[in-house]
């Protein structure tokens, strides 16, 4: 139990949700980050779908990981990530057809996400199941962590709601006689990478001493 | 001596390091810099010479510049809300210009307080002089909004233009992009009910303090160059032309009246703070534009009107000129200034959603300016070398 739980891999895992966090710190799988933000719930279930299929892959190439000939690597990566990516297209589309709706093709390209394909190369092909299942599920969370909050953001100020219920009182608004209006801006792709800067910023400056 | 400067001498022991107020060296600082020229000099041994005139002294000559454009938009604000309302004939000059005072000077106090709030603090953060830079993007952007816009998206726009656009940036003088114009485009597209449109928002419809005139109705009414826009381009009434050049039309506060900005742009050409070069082509690249597409049949709009109406010459006069964004290089002036005329009157013409075109074109070529400079940069340089490696 304490191999299992040893230094190494809670580092593993929890690393890459905060101090090498895929989007704040290596700037990877940005894409999706502006693509799918809009609102929270389509966040969440991208964030999720991405943390499965990181750690299932990751699994899965590292019990592979002695039988891959060298050359053909990348290849075979491909084949399991669009394997499992198809899984969970699949199980989107029966179990909340809604959101794999608002998601469209962004789904499918979870296959194209660097996250997946760098953690693949640089950790699951030198380590363990273990370990490479926690790192999947670290790196996973982290690219998580940021899709929840620029979702939060950006629903909140653009549409006045988190996951769809209205939080900004219907009376404030200008259309029923008070003064508040939702901002055009934060549904717009633009804002979202604007935002991605600011959680950089903010992560950067608090952690200022670490680096 | 002159007692504000005595003031300012007896203030400062209380401000230096150590001192009771320290908390408020950079704010004093700011406003004794503003007041009197500081007097350091190069240092000896080195070769530099510093023109007498400081960013502090171009920026308030720059803001006087702006003060006729400033002064007809509020007559015009009153203006347009009695003509609006039908009282044009019982409304006296004076009654119409405290109207658009009032409707103004709380754009501008908030303009002010946030932008200056944000640059006093950050000066005092990082331990850095205060930076003037907000003295001119604090007057420009009460004169680029509609007069109805709301006051808090308009603190909004501020803090985000000065945090975003310049701070991050290193601050004045360092900012890629005009602050001024980053807040009208981020009013634009956050908040596109209360920024453009055929609605209510460019006439005041209320009264204040008892001045002015209450709409009985919402009453809408559009810019000209938005009333084309919805008509096709049916082209302007000579007496629309004419009342674009006085700047009695319904628009943005200070970018009505071409007559105002050209008193303005004068003293800028005067004092030689704006280049003549930028400026002359902006309205070459606008007219030639204008001129083609209408020769090719795409619009009724004559290249001249195109000139005078909505923002194009407030564009041309005070932001394509901003020296920190503009291009520095002699020849890239005209070719910056050129395609920002051009990109401005096209996407007028050619673009249905957004009637006005001068804030997307300006802010386009601030992108490009450095890269133009660096072209520019290059071409001298390889010619030298060539003439060297000759010998």
């Amino acid at each position: 139990m304490s191999k299992l739980f040893s230094e190494e891999n809670k580092a593993a895992f929890s690393s890459p949700i905060n101090l090498n966090n895929p989007v704040a710190v290596q700037v990877l799988g940005i894409c999706s980050a502006l693509a799918v933000t809009s609102q929270l719930k389509p966040a969440i279930v991208m964030g999720l779908s991405v943390t499965v299929i990181t750690a299932f892959s990751n699994v899965i190439i590292s019990l592979l990981r002695k039988t891959i000939p060298n050359r053909i690597r990348i290849i075979v990566q491909l084949v399991v990530v669009a394997a499992l990516v198809t899984i969970v297209s699949q199980i989107l589309k029966a179990y909340v057809y809604d959101v794999s709706v608002q998601l469209s093709v962004y789904v499918g390209l979870i296959i194209t996400n660097c996250i997946l394909m760098g953690r693949l190369e640089a950790f699951a092909m030198q380590n363990s199941p273990w370990p490479s299942f926690l790192d999947g599920i670290g790196n996973g969370l982290g690219y998580a962590i940021i899709l929840v909050i620029v979702g939060f953001v950006r629903e909140l100020f653009g549409f006045g709601s988190l996951f769809g219920y209205q939080i900004i009182p219907d009376s404030w608004y200008v259309a029923n006689g008070g003064w508040y209006m939702n901002n055009g801006m934060m549904v717009m792709p633009a804002m979202s990478l604007i935002i991605v800067g600011c959680v950089i910023w903010a992560h950067r400056a608090y952690n200022k001493e670490e680096k | 001596m002159n007692p504000i400067k005595k003031l300012f001498d007896n203030i400062h022991p209380y401000v230096e390091e150590g001192g009771k107020f320290h908390a408020f060296r950079s704010l004093v600082d700011g406003f004794e810099t503003f007041a009197f020229v500081p007097n350091t000099t190069s240092r000896v041994g080195s070769v530099n010479i510093h023109d007498a005139i400081d960013s502090k002294r171009i920026m308030s000559l720059v803001v006087i510049a702006l003060i006729p454009a400033l002064l007809f938009g509020m007559y015009n604000v009153g203006y347009q809300n009695a003509l609006a309302t039908g009282h044009l004939a019982d409304a006296t000059f004076w009654g119409m210009f405290w109207y658009g005072f009032l409707a103004v000077l709380p754009k501008i106090i908030v303009s002010y307080a946030v932008g200056l709030g944000i640059e006093f603090t950050v000066a005092q953060w990082k331990n850095e002089e205060i930076q003037e830079g907000y003295l001119v993007s604090g007057i420009i952007i009460p004169m680029i909004v509609p007069v109805t816009c709301p006051l808090w998206i308009l603190a909004i726009a501020v803090a985000f233009s000065v945090i975003l656009a310049k701070e991050i940036f290193g601050g004045t003088g360092m900012n890629i992009f005009n602050p001024a114009l980053i807040t009208r485009a981020f009013l634009f597209f956050s908040y596109p009910s209360a920024m453009t449109g055929d609605a209510t928002v460019w006439v005041a419809q209320d009264t204040i303090f008892g001045l002015g005139y209450k709409a009985t109705d919402a009453y809408t009414a559009a810019t000209p160059l938005g009333e084309a826009a919805q008509a096709g381009f049916a082209g302007f009434t000579p007496d629309t032309v004419q009342n674009a050049i006085t700047g009695l039309i319904p628009g943005c506060i200070g970018e009505t009246s071409v007559i105002a900005i050209a008193l303005g742009g004068l003293l800028l050409l005067w004092t030689g703070i704006a280049s003549w070069k930028t400026m002359l082509s902006v309205f070459v690249g606008g007219a030639a534009t204008g001129y083609l597409l209408q020769a090719l049949g795409l619009t009724q709009i004559q290249w001249y009107e195109q000139l005078v109406i909505g923002g194009f010459a407030f564009g041309a006069v005070f932001m394509a000129t901003d020296p920190v964004t503009s291009c520095r290089t002699e020849c890239g002036k005209y070719v910056y200034g050129l395609l920002i005329g051009f990109i401005a009157v096209l996407v007028r013409v050619l673009n249905p959603g957004y009637p006005e075109g001068m804030m997307l074109a300006i802010l386009l070529m601030n992108l490009f300016a450095s890269l133009i400079d660096y072209c520019f940069v290059q071409k001298n340089i390889n010619m030298r070398a060539k003439r060297v490696s000759k010998k």
